[in-house]
């Protein structure tokens, strides 16, 4: 499958955090030929294993991509004029500025279209009207009576944002959910490549769910799993028009690794060495205090789990017209295979070794 | 259920001074449960084991109440105080508070100059008729829970700290009428909620369950310019959805409409914007837990007078017992 | 001269790259303990096998991290951006040298000559991302600095009367005073002794650290802010230098276990150890983290009070430090089970 199709199949399927079953069906099929085993938790998380041929016991490496998506949930059903309308209120850190004006997907008795639509300004108060729309002056309409609404749709339904996949320049793309259906797709390149290189190393492989509300599926994961090191793959900031600053980077030059507290400095210097050895680019970010990722979770899990984090370049983070380089998508795929195949017998005292330098 | 609930509502139980609390309870739950303890946080935690073909469910009440702590003592005796919990400075003015040992204290404020304006809690001070520092019964890092006398009205129960006694009432009661059920059933009465769910998270890391259900206030959307939210006191036992920390489980929340509208008991959907239970604890504890809420329609949420109805509590203390004694298929 | 104070105070520590002050530490205490051990987020810790009287798990805490800064970027013209490790005011950077990655470069944060600026120059605060550490080169040096360096403050222990300055009390005169406590005699119980990681961005390390060590009860020692300057305001007086270490009942994360506080209050009074009530609320400690691992820890917190903390320069008072290792020992060779067990 090129990468554009398999983007396209990992955007458009709804998943927002909560509700990623469809998602995780996707990942599921399209994980199932290059792994040993593969599962659906409870809470929604795909967990993939692909076995490596040291001897047993075999360390293990985690990585974790999450699969949901920013959405909306149902909070009241209002009637006016016998029409039918709906409050909602974000699941996870939608932008809001860009809310009104989006087509949306209304999971109820069946999949309804629907408008996000904003109160016109003549009827907004005076201090709301010139500032980003507040869900309170926000609905969707579905277009349809209220009886009928009450009907097909529950206060709980979710809603997510209907946006295709479409081609820009060059090998860029935009869509919705490139957040984190990017890294997945990253994932999934990797364990295909994968099935032409021996690694000794187990890998799981866990697409997490609940990542944007509370990073769930990290902690949960990273717990049951218990493994010797982690990987955790997200997007992360590019640089855009109109968007300076320092700590964004280039569209399609390649990966971010980040170092700073949340990371392990031997896991960053290891995916340096990995880059290095296939000619890669690779930039360096750092955070101050948490990545914003699930590495935050798998970090502190039950007595440590040593952490890297490999950061996709992303404009429009949060918004429905969100962009990536797939090429900077095909290389996180190849430095994570290359990364694991360097993992040996001897790496994690390689770690432990490098807490005692100065 | 009303000398229950007055008998816990009135009780002394800031967070992390929860001992009166378990004194109350234990007694009402000893015999109904086939183990009864105490653990290091101080959570009340009582098993009702199953018949080995169900899951291991963690139900969580918590004892404690929004309270404050002394922080210094004038020189005339008295109080400066900070929050435990969530404590907002427009409900203090004139209220009055008690301390572990019983000793009373009026909530007043530095002088007002601008009534518009509400001072904030560093303004505000305890008068327990202290004449100075030395002779002030009371000393730093004290505790107080907010006094007001619980009252009956037609279908409302009208108390402090109904947040969440009530859940307790309904966890209690629920637990008096299970029979032989299939599932190991924890009931956690658990303490700190009101400061960070902490005692539900060590409870729930003790225990491991499979389910987790917290029984908790929620708000309501039916008072004047209230934000809108689609619950109603008096309209039935809440099943959250989602609230500020927390997503049910989309399974939990489907099993427990359908065994709602099997036993015909009236249910609302709930969505809580603001707000948090012991809930959100429990569904990230260890390798995760299917979480909901079975939630009590409160109003005037953390002043000295919330109200429920008595007709949404029995409605969550029937529903609870219907998904405690059936399957539980996520 | 406290020796032991200087050398902690002096070495370089920032969150997440604690590595001079973890090997400093091991070096302290390696003849001390029966057992140490690095787990993989850095955290020390240290087993000093009981006498065999008790067998309670103790697990006493002191993080190791220090405030500082992360280079960001090397700039071409060999400048260095960088943001805030911990809780940093802007106001305190300008005008300060620091000593930038594990070859400790030293370098300096300018500021705009008073002389240029115009009046509302004067007036405005420098943020952060203005700034730049200036170490003298006239473009990036490469491989000597690279992103993710961290670079922390350049202060001199030094002791005036009954009082010593320094960076970084907070918290290596907890750290010294956990030192203090293993260098004596063994105690009734075995007592972990964790040097934790990454306190300063969330209480990190001292999460796993005490997943790991699965404790009956807890001691965390901290350096906690002293608010005793002169005020016009009349603010509740808070902790202040010369009144002894600061027991804490409450903070932003943690409600002590009531139990434990009373322990430490009564071995106090019974010492004659001079002793404060910190004001309740506020602040965060280990302790939160410590208390909410695998099944609850009884936990509590005592703590020396430093002027200027997340400064280049803190205060504390001599006095208040040997009366935290006093107060220390007596309330954990007078600890036993019987304290932390529930009658209800």
């Amino acid at each position: 499958m090129n990468s554009f199709k398999l983007l396209q199949k990992l955007t458009e399927v709804p998943g927002p955090s909560g509700f990623e079953q469809p998602t995780a069906t996707i990942i599921q099929e399209l994980w199932q030929p290059h792994v040993d085993r593969i599962t659906v938790d409870r809470l929604n998380s795909v967990i993939a294993t692909k076995e490596g041929v040291g001897t047993e016991p075999r360390p293990r490496l985690l990585i974790a991509a999450h699969l949901d998506e920013l959405g909306l949930m149902v909070m009241q059903i209002e009637e006016k004029h016998g029409f039918g309308y709906l409050r909602l209120t974000p699941l996870g850190g939608v932008d809001r500025r860009q809310v009104a004006g989006q087509m949306v997907e209304v999971h109820g008795r069946r999949p309804l279209m629907a408008v996000l639509g904003g109160l016109p300004t003549s009827m907004q108060s005076s201090e709301r009207q010139n500032k980003p729309y507040d869900y309170e002056d926000l609905v969707a309409d579905v277009g349809l009576p209220y009886e009928e609404v009450q009907e097909l749709v529950s206060v709980g339904d979710s809603v997510t944002f209907r946006q295709p996949l479409r081609k820009l320049y060059g090998k860029r793309v935009t869509g919705k959910a490139l957040d984190n259906r990017a890294s997945v797709a990253a994932v999934t390149l990797c364990l295909e490549q994968l099935n032409g290189r021996s690694h000794t190393w187990d890998v799981i492989a866990v697409a997490t769910s609940q990542e944007e509300t509370r990073l769930l599926g990290a902690y949960t994961n990273a717990y049951t799993y218990q493994p010797d090191a982690a990987l955790a793959i997200d997007v992360t900031f590019a640089k855009a028009p109109n968007v300076s600053g320092n700590k964004l980077f280039e569209l399609g030059d390649g990966p971010v690794l980040d170092i700073g507290p949340n990371v392990h400095p031997g896991m960053y210097q290891a995916l340096q060495d990995a880059a290095a050895a296939i000619e890669m680019k690779v930039h360096t970010g750092t955070h101050t205090r948490s990545s914003g990722t699930d590495a935050f979770g798998i970090q502190v899990a039950r007595a440590g789990i040593p952490t890297g984090l490999i950061g996709i370049p992303l404009r429009n983070m949060h918004t429905m017209v969100e962009v990536v380089d797939m090429a900077d998508v095909e290389r996180s795929g190849r430095l994570m295979a290359e990364f694991i195949a360097r993992l040996d017998e001897q790496f994690l005292d390689k770690l432990a070794k490098g807490m005692m330098e100065k | 259920m009303n000398e229950l609930v007055k008998k816990l509502v009135e009780a002394y139980g800031p967070s992390g001074f929860e001992d009166q609390m378990r004194d109350l309870i234990r007694p009402e739950i000893k015999d109904h449960a086939d183990e009864v303890w105490t653990d290091a946080l101080g959570n009340l935690i009582a098993l009702k084991k199953g018949d080995g073909s169900g899951l291991k469910v963690m139900i969580a009440a918590h004892m404690d109440e929004i309270g404050v702590m002394v922080t210094h003592i004038t020189e005339e005796g008295f109080l400066r105080f900070t929050n435990i919990g969530g404590v907002r400075p427009h409900t203090l003015h004139g209220g009055r508070v008690q301390f572990a040992d019983g000793t009373i204290g009026v909530v007043a404020s530095d002088r007002i100059t601008d009534r518009s304006k509400i001072h904030s809690l560093e303004k505000h001070y305890i008068d327990v008729g202290a004449t100075s520092r030395e002779d002030c019964p009371v000393s730093v890092g004290d505790a107080a829970g907010f006094i007001r006398p619980f009252i009956a009205q037609g279908n409302q129960l009208i108390a402090k700290s109904l947040d969440d006694r009530i859940g307790c009432v309904v966890g209690i009661e629920a637990l008096k009428q299970l029979s032989a059920i299939p599932h190991d059933v924890y009931f956690v009465f658990s303490v700190q909620e009101e400061v960070g769910t902490r005692g539900a998270e060590t409870a729930a890391n003790a225990i491991s369950p499979d389910v987790g259900i917290a029984l908790d206030v929620t708000g309501t959307g039916d008072t004047p310019e209230a934000y809108p939210m689609a619950v109603s006191m008096g309209k039935g036992a809440a099943i959250k959805v989602k609230d500020g920390g927390m997503i049910a489980h989309a399974g939990l929340v489907r099993l427990m409409k359908q065994r709602a509208e099997e036993e015909k008991i009236p249910y609302q959907l709930e969505v809580l914007v603001g707000g948090s239970t012991d809930a959100r604890s429990i569904q990230i504890a260890n390798s995760g837990a299917a979480a909901g809420c079975i939630s009590i329609p409160t109003r005037h949420l953390h002043t000295p007078s919330e109200m429920v109805d008595k007709g949404d509590v029995e409605g969550c203390i029937k529903l609870l017992v219907a998904i405690l004694s059936g399957p539980i298929e996520l | 001269m406290n020796e032991l104070l200087k050398q902690l105070t002096e070495a370089v520590g920032v969150s997440g790259a604690e590595n001079e002050v973890r090997l400093l530490l091991r070096d302290l205490i390696a003849d001390h303990v029966d057992e140490w051990e690095v787990d993989t987020m850095g955290n020390l810790i240290a087993l000093k096998k009981g006498t065999g009287d008790s067998d309670l798990r103790v697990l006493v805490d002191a993080h190791m991290d220090e405030v500082g800064l992360i280079i960001t970027e090397v700039c071409s013209d060999g400048s260095l951006k960088f943001d805030p490790i911990g809780g940093f005011d802007d106001r305190v950077l300008l005008g300060k040298v620091v000593q930038v990655g594990p070859k400790k470069v030293m370098g300096v944060i300018g500021a705009k000559p008073v002389h240029l600026l115009n009046q509302s120059e004067r007036d405005r605060v420098v943020k952060m991302d203005a700034m730049r550490i200036d170490i003298g080169a006239k473009k990036a040096l490469g491989s000597k600095i690279k992103v993710g360096d961290r670079a922390a403050f350049v202060t001199e222990y030094e002791e005036l009367g009954q009082t010593a300055v320094a960076k970084a009390f907070d918290n290596r005169a907890g750290c010294a005073a956990l030192v203090e406590l293993l260098r004596a005699e063994p105690y009734p119980f075995d007592l972990y002794a964790a040097f934790t990681v990454q306190e300063e961005v969330g209480l990190r390390g001292a999460q796993v650290a005490a997943y790991h060590v699965k404790p009956d009860i807890a001691l965390v020692l901290e350096c906690t802010p002293a608010y005793d300057l002169p005020n016009k305001e009349d603010v509740s007086p808070n902790v202040a230098l010369g009144k002894g270490p600061a027991v804490y009942v409450m903070d932003s994360g943690t409600i002590q276990d009531p139990r434990l506080v009373a322990h430490i209050t009564k071995t106090a009074d019974s010492h004659n150890i001079p002793y404060q009530i910190r004001r309740p609320g506020g602040g965060g400690t280990n302790t939160a983290v410590i208390q909410r691992s695998h099944g609850g820890v009884p936990a509590a917190t005592i703590a020396i009070p430093g002027r200027y903390a997340h400064t280049p320069c803190m205060m504390i008072s001599l006095q208040d430090y040997a009366n935290l290792v006093k107060l220390g020992q007596a309330a954990l060779r007078s600890l036993t089970k019987e304290i932390v067990q529930r009658k209800n």
